[in-house]
């Protein structure tokens, strides 16, 4: 289908990516960043030292600093500006995550959250009147893990599981200035491997074909989870101004990669995977979830089984089949009815006939009865008549010789006087 | 810096925060770019026109490589879409270029439905991707995108005015695609005619409300060479893929007695900023155009035929569990109500057959009940006549018994009239 053909000559749709980059900038970007941990893990002092703000100061104070009684999910929306590039950052963040006596069902919320940007965006996306749709889906997740040296707890266990395919997770290390690199290098261990035993989906840096970008890939791969320390405060440290946390025994830098993964946090979050953040969002997590929710608006009820393997049309053509199959059943059962219906009226006429012929022929016989009986009579007058008639005949006879007897009597009678 | 598409969507919600050093999101373009280019682009150009106006060979020219493809005669039936994609790279670009050619178009004596197969390709192309977005489980991001990004309209070189079937066809195409019109073949009309022709054709465009492509002036990068290419529109161009040598370069060129035309001399013709417009500077926004507004208008009449609106009578907007709810359950309405219906006249048939049926039996029975009333009267007549035949037999034997009877009592009173006569004479004999 495809053919591959070879410029012979300038064409100039190479200049096609600085048509993208342009577009893309006039647009400007948007991001979703949560982070979730305990309070006094340090997020809201990474969030800044990340951005290089103070997106959480005495005005607009952190989670830690607003105490619930119950698991909130709050965002706090900027508008930060960078060599001509605008990006509109939300913040999600979670006060009184796991500060609870009793923590069960704390990550609800945090779901419930994650699934209401999710179904915002599905509504928007399903109008039939589509404007610019803001994406305000959760691109990233960062899980804070207490720096506890052992493992992890199971509150990080349980809520990783039940948002690792709902959204980006990215497990840190929070505090990590309070490790040894040997206790922090025994403690990453211990955690990928409750990881992998839990079968946890972490957010994975995708394979690229370039040989330079998959080496630093790995090189990051062994760091996970990433051990961060953030900070407030600017000290000066052997004449040079940097971000960090001032000890009796010395200074831990916030951006010094002997110290901490913060850069490399940074770096992956910001400057290389951010867009590629937002399309696994977008291509897995979300395509995950418009499914699950397509696929429960269509088979209302209906055996989820049978259908698993139908989630490829659209559940307009899924009604369209349905429709087809009704069709085709009721064309069944209107054939079915029919026969049935003229199998009936067949008995009943046959029936009919069958009855009109016996009355036929009872009548019949009747009429030979009476006919025979009309015979009968008529032979039985005949007879009579007969016998009648000589009857008859023989009395006249008798009539005339006596008649003829006493006529003789009488000339005798007369004689004999004489 | 003027503000983006996002901070205006922001609006009030999100406010502005100064940033102490680098942070570095400014690659964010960077990387974008660099996912697209792995991906790849594509893009479609539809060439409309009629039969041997050089759309095969612009193309080729264009894009500096031989297509596929014989040049068509006129004696097409009827009007087709002939569609070949191609993979073209340039620098590290990779490009799937398809190139649609109507063939046949403005060959047929009655030209009326030749927008029509075009008009239909276009909506084809849109259906498929509505489909593809619809569908449960999709696979937009690796979904090749057939739609239809631009439309070049190839003008007939007459230096007067449109025809009318140009007219009828871009009016029709207008809301469904990126039209680009070009005056083909135009070595054909001398520069002062070409100024007239395109004020003409300009002109009858507004005059009869088509909507042709204008390239967007509100980027601040490219608005200013975009403004001034959209005056000289529509683009006269020329095509070839020959090479004449002047001066000491090769140059693609048609080489005529009288001269020759450079196709990329901008002088003799509008090649280089067709090129420019097209490819080199708004490529993307074509894409983007029949994205966002062809496609959404496509979409947004389809949705409202199926019967989907975006609020409820009172106005509140619909969730899409709710919308598709709605729907599911009308539809399900209707497959039970077209069920009862033919149930309904099921039942109304066989009532009235056993109606039938009732009624033929009624007749039946009656039609025997009088045959049966007619034998009964004959049978009370030949009774009547039994009873009178009876009777006078029976009269008949009292009429013999009694003359029997009479006729023997004679007899004996004979004998004893014989005997009293004897006795007479014996008495008589005394005397």
């Amino acid at each position: 289908m495809e053919q591959q053909k070879n410029l012979e000559g300038y064409v100039g749709f190479a200049n096609l990516p600085n048509q993208v980059y342009r577009k893309s900038v006039k647009r400007g970007f948007e991001f979703t960043l949560m982070v979730v941990g305990e309070s006094g893990l340090g997020k809201s002092t990474l969030i800044n030292s990340l951005f290089l703000t103070d997106l959480y100061s005495a005005e607009y104070p952190g989670p830690s600093h607003r105490i619930k009684k119950t698991v909130q999910v709050e965002q706090s929306k900027v508008l930060v500006k960078e060599g001509g590039v605008q990006l509109l950052l939300t913040i999600v963040d979670t006060p009184g995550f796991g500060d609870a006596v009793d923590n069960s069902n704390c990550w609800q919320p945090v779901i419930d959250h994650i699934d209401s940007k999710f179904e915002d965006y599905l509504n928007a996306e399903s109008r039939v009147n589509r404007r610019q749709m803001p994406d305000n889906r959760v691109h990233c997740c960062l899980y804070f893990i207490a720096p506890s040296g052992h493992g992890l707890k199971p509150l990080d266990i349980e809520f990783m599981k039940r948002l690792h395919e709902k959204v980006n997770i990215i497990p840190l290390i929070a505090k990590a200035d309070t490790m040894t690199p040997e206790e922090c290098q025994q403690f990453k261990k211990q955690i990928m491997r409750e990881i992998q035993e839990h079968k946890i989906k972490t957010y994975e840096f995708p394979e690229t074909d370039d040989e330079e970008e998959n080496k630093i890939v790995k090189k990051i791969k062994d760091r996970l989870p990433l051990a961060v320390v953030g900070s407030n405060t600017i000290i000066e440290v052997n004449g040079k101004r940097v971000r960090g946390r001032q000890y009796p025994w010395g200074v831990a830098e916030v951006e010094n990669g002997e110290h901490c993964d913060f850069t490399i946090l940074r770096n992956m979050l910001i400057r290389t995977h951010m867009q590629d953040l937002k399309d696994v969002t977008n291509n897995v997590h979300y395509e995950n979830y418009r499914s699950r929710k397509l696929a429960a608006v269509t088979y209302n009820g209906a055996d989820n089984n049978k259908n698993k393997g139908q989630l490829t049309k659209s559940p307009l053509a899924q009604m369209e089949e349905e429709r087809r199959d009704h069709v085709a059943k009721m064309k069944k059962m209107e054939m079915e009815m029919e026969q049935v219906f003229e199998m009936k009226v067949k008995e009943k006429l046959q029936k009919l006939k069958d009855s009109e012929a016996e009355l036929q022929r009872r009548h019949e016989q009747m009429k030979k009865n009476l006919e025979a009986q009309h015979k009968e009579l008529e032979e039985k007058r005949r007879q009579f008549e007969e016998e009648k008639n000589n009857w008859e005949v023989q009395q006249r006879l008798v009539e005339q010789q006596k008649l003829d007897a006493s006529r003789t009597l009488e000339k005798n009678k007369k004689k004999k006087i004489f | 810096m003027a503000a983006t598409e996002i901070a205006r969507q922001a609006g009030e919600g999100a406010r502005a925060v100064p940033l102490s050093g680098h942070v570095g999101f400014d690659s964010m373009p960077d990387q974008l770019v660099n996912k697209s280019v792995n991906h790849g682009f594509c893009f479609n150009i539809l060439c409309v026109g009629e039969t041997g106006l050089g759309k095969s060979t612009l193309m080729d020219t264009l894009f500096n490589t031989k297509f596929e493809g014989d040049p068509t005669q006129h004696n097409q039936p009827g009007v087709q879409l002939k569609s070949n994609t191609y993979e073209l790279q340039e620098s590290n670009v990779r490009l799937k270029l398809t190139i649609v050619n109507s063939v046949g178009f403005g060959d047929q004596i009655n030209k009326e439905d030749s927008y029509k197969p075009i008009v239909e390709f276009i909506d084809t192309q849109f259906e498929a991707y509505l489909q593809e977005e619809l569908k449960i489980k999709r696979t937009l991001h690796s979904y090749h995108d057939t739609r239809v990004h631009a439309c070049l309209y190839f003008i007939s070189p007459t230096g007067h005015s449109l025809k009318s079937l140009d007219l009828v066809t871009m009016k029709k195409l207008d809301s469904k695609v990126n039209i680009i019109p070009i005056i083909a073949k135009s070595d054909a009309i001398s520069k002062s005619e070409l100024a007239k022709f395109k004020i003409k054709i300009t002109s009858e465009l507004v005059s009869n409300g088509v909507q042709i492509y204008q390239f967007p002036t509100d980027d601040e990068t490219v608005a200013e060479i975009n403004s001034t290419m959209n005056g000289h529109l529509p683009f006269a161009v020329v095509g070839s893929t020959e090479e004449v040598k002047i001066g000491n370069k090769m140059v693609k060129a048609r080489q005529y007695p009288w001269g020759t035309v450079q196709v990329e001399n901008e002088n003799h013709c509008d090649f280089v900023k067709l090129r420019e417009m097209l490819i080199r500077v708004n490529m993307e926004d074509l894409r983007e155009q029949t994205h966002t507004r062809h496609y959404e208008l496509y979409r947004r009449c389809k949705l409202e035929e199926m019967g989907f609106k975006d609020t409820d009578p009172d106005s509140k907007p619909f969730s899409l569990q709710e919308t598709y709810e709605a729907k599911r359950n009308e539809f399900m309405g209707e497959l039970q109500k077209k069920e009862e219906e033919m149930r309904q006249m099921f039942v109304q048939r066989v009532k009235e057959k056993e109606a039938e049926l009732k009624e033929a039996e009624k007749e039946l029975h009656e039609k025997f009940d009088r045959l049966k009333k007619l034998h009964q009267d004959e049978k009370k007549k030949l009774e009547d006549k039994k009873k009178s035949l009876d009777d006078e037999l029976n009269i008949f034997k009292q009429k013999k018994t009694a003359a029997e009877l009479l006729q023997s009592q004679a007899q004996q009173a004979g004998g004893s009239t014989t005997l009293k006569r004897d006795k007479e004479r014996k008495n008589s004999g005394f005397l």
